[in-house]
């Protein structure tokens, strides 16, 4: 028997807003426990709750960057859940009207291009965080009310590293929009996923299981691979799957049953007495819209249509929207395309890595890195000697001042360079008579006597040309 | 007239809202949740068809607030009301289950 696969993403992703979705508490990743709360975040008699534009502003954004449909009506929902992290027993979501619908991102796996469906966004509001020690557990509301969009895809998804793909092209939109931090180490991206088989030529879906503890994306390939087999493995051998969450074992790969599913949940939703209705107007959305953010895709696309970068450049480049801006101001800067994209990949990559920084807090600017390709495009440095002025760049450094105060101007005038090539060819005789025999080696030694003299600051192709004139007179 | 709603769905709903009734409670508000969807009932006597919904009965739209955060520090309130407290975290009984979003 063949089956086929299918995969249902449900990604939440936290929003940076200065405040929470529904009470003015500071929104801050890391604060002190429960510092960030207040009675309105508790759900206290008597408290009125009030919608934060910001976060229906990043809802429609959102939309935005995923072809989506929005909602011009929305309200919220109650849902009612008892739960130590939160305090109000119920969350407030968008049931009913969710803030967008029937949206698609195109991703790619082995060369193949795909558009997958969004069901379904909504926005709504987190819970606090739960740690957990001996006999008891330990809540910090911090986090409960901060603004999340959950995002649901459509059944489209038909392979684990189509789920990979999907996770990644929607990661990076969103961190494109700006919205969010989309960083799944800080929690401020989080992924549920349910899988069902079904043999080909089914039409029903089969028993959707779902899979927790999916802490990156590649964990989320490995348990969906390993669901995949396992649930096949029941089905040849002529068991059946039942509705269950399994839990994903980072050790060795596999997942373990967490609990069955019995009777459907019951959350008891009704609209949220305590907040006014939205009318989301033309207006704002085309506001909205002419805000937004150039879409990663279409960067790339720029970069190699335009730019005459690779296609492996551009990606890396549009890895982070950081990366990007900073090399459209380096390209409007007048940086040569080509020069800018290596020095971004490799020098500042590099530099990135070791200090474990991100672009904005270093010395490095679009300007100062642009002036520095400005002098090796022009020959005023070697790339050997930009090694040295990018160093002096992350230490706070103009590389034309630091290029002057250290004399590290080439040496790319023949006439200042002639005398020197004319010493040195009447100093060594032999080497003359071994290239015209034949040596090519002794070219290689005059060079190196040449560089020597000068201290390194000679222009290697100045001299090259200038001592093949000389020496074949 | 107490056939609107079951004892079972009047059990069910306790134990959603963390109630347990005693075998005297359980008829006595069967009875009483009856009444009260026996008045919703009497609204289905009206036409509504050519209505839009009603979700929110004031007259405000679109009221919202911009995003300016401002911190209450009312951390210690929050504690002095927690059952228990250890290191400014509220403790609870251990939590087994995974939460929901």
């Amino acid at each position: 028997m063949n089956f086929e696969t299918t995969i249902g993403l449900e990604v939440h992703v936290e929003l940076k807003t200065n405040s929470k979705i529904f009470s003015p508490s500071p929104v801050e990743y890391g604060d002190e426990p429960n510092k960030n709360t207040n009675v309105i975040d508790w759900g206290y008699p008597g408290v009125l709750p009030t919608t934060n534009k910001g976060v229906v502003k990043s809802g429609i954004m959102a939309a935005l960057a995923l072809h989506a449909e929005i909602e011009r009506h929305p309200h919220f929902d109650r849902k009612n859940y008892f739960y130590p992290d939160n305090p109000k027993a119920y969350q407030i979501t968008q049931h009913d009207t969710p803030d967008a619908h029937d949206g698609w991102i195109e991703i790619e796996v082995d060369g193949k291009k795909k558009k997958i469906g969004i069901e379904e966004m909504h926005i709504e509001e987190d819970a606090g965080k739960n740690t957990h020690g001996n006999k008891f557990s330990y809540v910090d509301l911090n986090r409960q009310g901060t603004p999340l969009i959950e995002i649901v895809s459509k059944p489209d998804i038909a392979s684990p590293d189509e789920a990979y793909a999907y996770l990644e092209a929607l990661r990076q939109r969103l961190l494109f929009t700006g919205i969010s931090d989309v960083k799944m180490e800080e929690g401020s991206m989080r992924v549920d996923v349910n899988i069902s088989i079904r043999p080909y030529g089914q039409k029903e879906f089969g028993t959707k299981v779902e899979l927790k503890n999916l802490n990156s994306f590649n964990y989320v390939r490995k348990g969906l691979a390993y669901e995949e087999k396992r649930q096949q493995q029941v089905l040849m051998s002529g068991g059946k799957i039942q509705q269950e969450t399994r839990r994903f074992d980072e050790t060795n790969g596999t997942t373990i049953l967490m609990r069955v599913k019995e009777g459907a949940d019951d959350y008891r939703y009704f609209p949220e007495p305590d907040l006014p209705s939205l009318n989301i107007s033309d207006d704002w959305i085309n506001e909205i819209h002419d805000e937004l953010p150039e879409m990663p895709a279409s960067r790339r696309d720029r970069y190699i249509n335009k730019l005459g970068l690779t296609d492996y450049d551009a990606m890396v480049i549009t890895q982070t929207k950081q990366m990007s801006d900073f090399y459209d101001k380096m390209i409007e800067l007048g940086a040569d395309p080509k020069m800018a994209s290596n020095y971004l990949q490799v020098n500042v990559n590099e530099y990135l890595n070791s200090k474990q920084v991100d672009l904005d807090d270093t010395e490095i600017t679009p300007e100062n890195l642009t002036t520095m390709i400005k002098l090796i495009s022009d020959g005023t440095i070697s790339s050997k000697m930009a090694k040295k002025v990018f160093k002096a760049i992350t230490e706070g450094k103009e590389p034309k001042q630091f290029v002057h105060d250290n004399g590290m101007v080439q040496l790319s005038d023949p006439k200042e360079l002639q005398p020197i090539i004319d010493q040195i060819l009447s100093d060594n005789p032999q080497s003359i008579e071994d290239f015209h025999n034949g040596k090519d080696r002794a070219i290689g030694f005059l060079v190196g006597q040449i560089m020597k003299q000068t201290r390194g600051k000679a222009n290697p192709q100045v001299v090259n040309k200038l001592l093949m004139q000389s020496i074949n007179k | 007239m107490s056939n609107r709603i079951t004892k079972e769905q009047v059990e069910h709903v306790a134990s959603l809202a963390k109630l347990e009734l005693s075998e005297k409670q359980l008829p006595y508000f069967t009875d009483q949740l009856s009444n009260i969807m026996g008045l919703f009932e009497s609204f289905e006597e009206v036409d509504t068809s050519d209505i839009e919904p009603t979700f929110n009965v004031t007259d405000q739209i679109n009221t919202m607030r911009e995003d300016v955060a401002d911190n209450w520090n009312e951390k210690e309130s929050l504690l002095q009301n927690a059952p228990d407290v250890a290191d400014d975290l509220i403790r609870t009984p251990t939590i087994i289950d995974e939460s929901e979003d």
